[in-house]
């Protein structure tokens, strides 16, 4: 399995090439043909002249991040997010920098400094500085430059019965894709690796029109709150839960016959699936679904606590179940039709 | 006309989004000069060809529409209530004249209650959207007669030349980068340029880059540079957010940005001793940039900005060296660009 | 028209579960060979060698879909559309298989505490098993609101949008002699964001939009600031937040209702958008319209329409179809 590679990899949203490089490296033994495009989509594909409807699979490779946006006199520097990040989370966290993943804290007013009130305060990215330790401006610009983007530096790990790892949205996505491509399928079946997800879907959106798919699967890592003072109405997604089908969200309406085919197989082969029960978030489905004229599309993930932060926590069990429910749905598609 | 006096009448032209016809026409006829063709499409853009040497298709767009108000309503006592069409602050409205392009052009001007008629702590608080109204004079059976709900308002307000080659005037935002365009386009006269160029003045930025979304499929382009505007800098503005006036077009670099275009503007820049700013701009969209990156299967794209201050009123500030220059840098990257260029765009 | 309208507002059909819907309208226009797309557009063609004009109605309406069974055999839901909370405590919900409920509300100390979070469906079971036999996680449910026929004034849910679905039927069955090719297409999805248009609008490649939908009106008791009100006709939009209409559609519009002597107003909406909004991105661009029905209460059990509004709409939307275009 290839998620810890993939995990420690880095990829901003329009920074994906190191998880871009590790990816093609692996899928290319796999597949007939493997090439990107003019945004830095990645594509394998496999069996592209077999009969039968053409299936794309998508999973995004970029992760949330943070670009450097000015150097300030004393050497420290200013960022913005790159995706949806909450600024809570930043607080004390080390980032690497650059293509030389230069060290950098996120520092923050020792609390002896703070005043009782300010304790409860958020900080916000207009309060937050990275340090990396230079001494003025011209030290800073020789380590770093406006531009530059910035990951969490977080080390895959296990957790108990669980998987710590940072990017496990959509690294999980990726590394199940790459999985698959290991399968021999009686129709085409295309497998992109998207740029720019977390920005608003940029990716997948001429991914879809290029390839012009009969159906389409997405493979996310989710949101779990499976968690702590949550209500169980609130959970979202439960880890250990198995894949989780999305039904609907701010983006699409999964094709309610392609989610049913889902349930089905899951059925039949003994498959743990849940249906993600909030409807908050996008996914690359909202633009694979409306692409040319018309796609059916699904959505399926694997549940993954604290995403967008730098300890995203999932299950291997989880992993294995939606690369045996997806393979099992491209055989299905392969026979049966996108007849719907 | 020279670049300064089509800035001065591209301002004063009256196009708010969706009916850019007065600024479209003059902009068609002078891009007719230079061009080997112009025409505009379905929902009004205008697309002009600059043949070169076949090597790729360069689109470069800059929006044409303004913001604008929108009659709603007339009121029993002949006031006009408007709707926004685009971003507006409505406090830089208070006590502004307003055309209404009713029937014939009528005169009018946003009302302002009196400081005598105000309570104590009155002044301290913004007006709020549902106090606004504009007096054009007449009852309101005259009025009826001339003006119809979905007639368009713009505000009054003439190109004033400050000190230098600062100009200070409405809707620079984004005529201002047509301009910039039409002066690569005078350029690209002189140069046996590698690239076709198509030139758009897009229609509709303002109220959601749609003009530039069916202008980018239309085209079906190999590589794109959307031009906009940024903000200059200000007091209260901070370093990363305001760019200086004068000293150059903001080359950005964000999600939208083709890491080889940046590159190559950059180099294309120092070659050509073209002074540029950069900024790192994570919140992309918001600019024609982003419609076109995603039409059909990707475009490689790119943003430059001028700087421009007090964007989104009747005084928006520039420096016209910018424009001039940002014109080079874009007829550089024309001449320069080259086939191999073009098709290791889709190499990542 | 009445009878149609009843019908049709009466069915289950909230975004993404048109079935019911579609079924109604196949059964209205048996005349013609229908044909449903990838997302569910049911589409209805009338070729001609003239102008592609393309009618769009949508289909769906608001409504909820479940996110949770507790043990009790409580159903907690989110939104599907632009459902305001304030409305639903003590409202009814039917879902797709016939299983009646009622809205409840914990118990909150403000009214302005309340939020969807704090809502929940009884169906009447005892128990979470009890309640997974009649529904389960991701079911989708409408509201119900029974037909009130006041004369002129009709009162139901989904007048958004079953009342325009009603008139583009009545168009289709009535359509007149034209050189124009007309597409009639009710689309899906509406509501979440304009999406079975998006997909329509690719494949049918039309030379004009044309959306039929309800809008917004100004003629109540302090309510919105707009022109806009029943019985003064149809409404010929300006703009909304999703479409600036195309100047020569707008005018069109209104010199076909002058010559016709069709009562109508200009609309200027500043909330919402129509299948006008998807259909004019589509490709490199396509002038688009909109004949709104002047809609009272829009999104809440009780949306008003006049059907004098209707009949106008549907005789501008006729006069269209006939009309000589550029």
């Amino acid at each position: 399995m290839f998620l810890k590679e993939l995990s420690e990899a880095r990829g901003v949203s329009s920074r994906e090439q190191e998880v871009r490089d590790l990816i093609r490296e692996y899928v290319k033994p796999n597949v007939d043909e493997v090439f990107t495009d003019s945004l830095g989509n990645l594509y394998a594909v496999k069996g592209k002249d077999k009969q039968g409807p053409k299936v794309m699979l998508a999973a995004h490779m970029d992760e949330v991040g943070l670009m450097i946006t000015n150097i300030e006199k004393n050497g420290l520097l200013r960022f913005a997010p790159v995706g949806g990040i909450d600024p809570r989370v930043l607080v004390s966290k080390p980032v690497a920098i650059g293509e030389d993943k230069v060290i950098g804290i996120i520092g923050a007013k020792a609390i002896h400094l703070q005043k009782p009130e300010e304790r409860t305060q958020v900080l916000g990215f207009d309060d937050l500085y990275l340090d990396i330790g230079a001494s003025d401006d011209e030290e800073a610009k020789r380590l770093v430059k406006i531009g530059d983007v910035a990951t969490f530096t977080t080390q895959f790990q296990e957790l108990g019965d669980l998987f710590l790892g940072k990017a496990f949205d959509d690294r999980a996505g990726c590394a199940a894709l790459v999985e698959l491509t290991k399968g021999e399928f009686d129709c085409p079946v295309y497998f992109v690796f998207t740029v720019q997800e977390e920005v608003g879907l940029r990716g997948a959106a001429p991914a879809s029109y290029k390839v012009a798919p009969d159906v389409a699967l997405v493979l996310e890592g989710t949101t779990a709150s499976d968690v702590g003072e949550t209500d169980e109405a609130n959970y979202s997604t439960a880890v250990l839960g198995g894949p989780a089908v999305t039904v609907m969200d701010r983006s699409v309406i999964s094709h309610p016959q392609v989610v049913a085919r889902l349930f089905e197989i899951a059925d039949k082969n003994a498959i743990l699936l849940q249906v993600k029960r909030t409807i908050t978030g996008s996914t690359d489905a909202g633009k694979i679904a409306l692409s040319r004229g018309g796609v059916p599309t699904a959505v399926v993930a694997v549940p993954c606590r604290y995403i967008h932060s730098p300890v995203t926590v999932m299950s291997v069990k989880d992993w294995e179940q939606i690369v045996r429910l997806v393979e099992l749905f491209v055989c299905d598609i392969a026979h049966k039709g996108v007849e719907f | 006309m020279d670049l300064a006096e089509l800035l001065i009448a591209l301002s004063e032209s009256s196009g708010v989004s969706g009916y850019e016809n007065m600024p479209a026409d003059l902009i068609a006829k002078t891009w007719l000069g230079y061009a080997d063709e112009v025409k505009k499409d379905a929902l009004g853009n205008v697309i002009a060809l600059k043949k070169g040497k076949g090597h790729g298709k360069l689109l470069l767009a800059a929006h044409m529409d303004e913001i604008g108000l929108m009659v709603k309503k007339i009121d029993d006592k002949g006031f006009i209530r408007f709707a926004t069409v685009g971003g507006f602050d409505y406090r830089t409205l208070v006590a502004q004249e307003v055309t209404v392009h009713g029937k014939e052009k009528l005169r009018g001007v946003v009302g302002a209650k009196p400081p005598h008629l105000q309570a104590a702590n009155e002044q301290k608080k913004a007006y709020l959207e549902e106090e606004f109204y504009i007096d054009v004079g007449f009852s309101s059976d005259k009025v009826r007669e001339m003006v119809k709900i979905g007639d368009l308002i713009t505000i009054n307000r003439s190109v004033q030349k400050l000190n230098g080659q600062r100009y200070a005037g409405k809707s620079f935002d984004d005529r201002a980068c047509v301009v910039m365009l039409t002066a690569c386009l005078q350029r690209l006269t002189q140069l046996n340029h590698n690239l076709d160029v198509y030139l758009v003045a897009t229609v509709q930025e303002e109220v959601g880059t749609r003009g530039a979304a069916v202008a980018a499929f239309g085209i079906d382009p190999d590589l794109a540079i959307a031009v906009d505007v940024c903000h200059g800098e200000f007091p209260g503005v901070r370093a990363d957010r305001g760019f200086g006036l004068g000293k150059g077009v903001v080359i950005s670099m964000g999600p939208d940005t083709h890491p080889k275009i940046l590159t190559k503007l950059k180099e294309i820049a120092d070659e050509a001793k073209i002074s540029y700013q950069l900024e790192a701009s994570t919140s992309a969209g918001g600019t024609d940039a982003w419609s076109i990156q995603v039409a059909r299967e990707g475009i490689a794209c790119s943003l430059l900005s001028l700087p421009l201050r007090y964007m989104h009123t009747s005084v928006e500030t520039l420096d016209l060296q910018d424009i001039k220059e940002g014109g080079r840098l874009l007829s550089e990257f024309a001449l320069k660009a080259d086939r191999q260029f073009v098709e290791g765009l889709p190499c990542f | 028209m009445k009878e149609l309208l009843e019908k049709l507002t009466q069915a289950y059909g909230p975004s993404g579960s048109e079935n019911n819907i579609r079924e109604i309208i196949k059964a209205n226009l048996s005349q013609y060979e229908t044909k449903t797309d990838a997302l569910g557009n049911l589409i209805v063609e009338k070729p001609s060698p003239g102008k592609k004009i393309m009618f769009s109605a949508h289909m769906d309406e608001i409504g909820v879909m479940v996110t949770h069974i507790d043990k009790d055999g409580f159903l907690r839901f989110d939104f599907i559309g632009g459902v305001g909370p304030y409305h639903l405590p003590g409202e009814r919900v039917k879902f797709a298989n016939g299983t009646l409920g009622v809205i409840g509300l914990e118990k909150i100390d403000k009214i302005s505490d309340l939020k969807k979070e704090n809502l929940y469906i009884d169906i009447g079971a005892e128990s979470k098993d009890e309640a997974l036999k009649l529904v389960k996680i991701g079911d989708s449910a409408s509201f119900i609101s029974p037909f009130f026929d006041l004369g002129h004034r009709l009162v139901s849910k989904a007048m958004d949008n079953r009342s325009a679905c009603a008139v583009l039927i009545k168009l289709m069955q009535q359509l007149p002699e034209t050189n124009n090719h007309i597409t009639a297409v009710f689309t899906v999805q509406e509501e979440v964001g304009l999406r079975g248009a998006t997909t329509a609008a690719y494949a049918l490649e039309p030379d004009y939009g044309m959306a039929l939908d309800v809008t917004l009106t100004g003629d109540t008791p302090k309510g919105v600031t707009m022109e806009v009100g029943l019985n003064k006709g149809a409404a010929i939009k300006v703009k909304d937040r999703s479409l600036m209409v195309h100047p020569y559609v707008k005018e069109k519009l209104v010199e076909l209702a002058e010559k016709n002597d069709i009562k109508y107003q200009l609309e200027v909406l500043e909330f919402g958008g129509t299948d006008a909004g998807a259909i004019h991105l589509s490709r490199s661009g396509v002038p688009s319209g909109v004949i709104s029905i002047p809609c009272r209460y829009t999104h809440s059990r009780s949306e008003m329409v006049d059907l004098r509004d209707m009949e106008a709409v549907l005789s501008l939307a006729k006069a269209f179809c006939g009309a000589d275009l550029k």
